[in-house]
């Protein structure tokens, strides 16, 4: 049997670990919600944003702007991941880089050369230990995110398609369900594809200002940036949950831990208690019998 | 009698969702206006002011560019930035002003960023021109 002073500092240890992990699950609980609000404030705009897009990209016949054109030799592919700077979130990190990697063996697989572009400090490291290039990285972002950081990474993907350095982009980041689902998904950035399912609002005939080709180039390179701080939101969204989900366990199995320790605790000090009393009782009978 | 719904969506918020009268929006072509019954339209819009009228009282709101869409006597602005004049944060306006002048100082060889501090210079001083109207 280990000795009371030991089980004692055990139990106090598990205390103190629990504290901390309660402490965590209740920030990341406030940051879900706050970035479920965010979420919640952008999604008129993406909405309307691709509706646009797709009404006026109907209304091209050929894909005249460079972003919606499809390379013909596939050669370069950049994956844009996106994961969070910590960790302690359960498997969060471990389902991005997984499906990020997953993605980068298929399209090596197919002779292409595979880059990362990595947000967030869990993917740069993950992808630091494989072979494949680092095209470049963000870090310590996810906390303070605004529009800003999405329209630097379009604007970088964007010249990288436009340039040639670049036939194919995607993007690999946690799809927000609900609070104990999230989905790593990886969707095609760029050649942008127009959703179809939307052309039944097209049925309106607009003029266009200045007209649909000048528009079109406007809206498009906008609608990249969208479309990364939605994944950017969503990220930011699922590592709360995902945090949260996790603390709130280790919390509980701090609890399960500690009622166990003290009933080891309490089993230690009453077989020392035996034992003094047996010494005690065998003293006495001792004297007795002299 | 307002009949015009408008509507101002940025990234971050839905800044404005209200029944209006008249509205005036910078579209890249010059400023253009829309009443309720407006032909379908969609256009571009440059950094400027928007205003709209509610029983004969205008209110302003700076637009950072963005796009228009009127169909069916409603209007949507998806705009990168827009801000209600009252909302306009002066202090921080003044100093966007003041870095873009001492980054246009230096004759910069680099296009790009030329043009984004010409145009942080456009904002700020659309701001503050706003600003000090009221």
């Amino acid at each position: 049997m280990p000795s009371l002073k030991d089980v004692k500092l055990q139990i106090a240890g598990v205390g103190k670990t629990k504290q901390i992990t309660k402490a965590m699950g209740m920030v990341a609980s406030s940051g879900l919600r706050g970035a479920q609000m965010r979420i919640d404030r952008f999604r008129p705009y993406a909405k309307k944003f691709s509706s646009m897009l797709s009404d006026l990209a109907a209304r091209t016949e050929d894909a005249s702007h460079p972003l919606l054109q499809v390379h013909e030799k596939k050669q370069n592919v950049i994956i844009i991941l996106i994961t969070s700077d910590r960790g302690l979130c359960g498997g969060f990190n471990i389902n991005l880089i997984t499906r990020a990697l997953k993605l980068a063996k298929e399209k090596e697989q197919e002779g292409k050369e595979v880059q990362f572009l990595c947000v967030g400090r869990k993917g740069r490291d993950a992808v630091k230990k494989t072979s494949y290039v680092l095209f470049d990285s963000m870090t310590d972002i996810m906390g303070r995110l605004n529009f800003q950081f999405a329209v630097q990474l379009g604007n970088t993907v964007s010249h990288a398609y436009e340039n040639n350095t670049a036939d194919e982009v995607y993007l690999v980041y946690s799809e927000f369900v609900s609070m104990s689902r999230q989905i790593a998904t990886a969707s095609l950035l760029l050649p942008v594809e127009p959703s179809t399912e939307e052309a039944g609002s097209s049925q309106i005939e607009y003029i266009y200002e200045p007209n649909v080709a000048v528009l079109l180039a406007e809206l498009l390179p906008r609608y990249i940036n969208v479309e990364i701080y939605r994944g950017l939101l969503d990220t930011h969204a699922s590592e709360n949950a995902a945090r949260m989900f996790a603390m709130n366990n280790a919390t509980n199995n701090c609890d399960e831990m500690m009622s166990s320790l003290t009933l080891l605790y309490n089993k230690t000090r009453q077989a020392s208690i035996t034992n003094d009393l047996m010494d005690i009782v065998g003293g006495a009978n001792a004297l007795q019998s002299q | 009698m307002a009949l015009l719904h408008l509507e101002i969506v940025t990234p971050d918020q839905i800044v404005l969702d209200t029944y209006v009268d008249y509205v005036g929006a910078p579209g890249v072509d010059g400023e253009f206006g829309v009443l309720a019954g407006h032909i379908p339209l969609l256009t571009a819009l440059q950094i400027g002011l928007l205003y709209y009228r509610i029983d004969g009282k205008e209110t302003q709101v700076f637009i950072s560019g963005g796009f228009a869409e009127v169909a069916e006597n409603k209007i949507s602005i998806l705009a990168q930035s827009a801000e209600i004049a009252d909302n306009i944060d002066v202090k921080r306006a003044e100093a966007a002003l003041k870095r873009a002048e001492e980054r246009l100082l230096p004759l910069h060889k680099n296009e790009v960023d030329h043009m984004r501090a010409e145009l942080a210079l456009k904002r700020a001083i659309v701001r503050l021109g706003l600003t000090k109207r009221i």
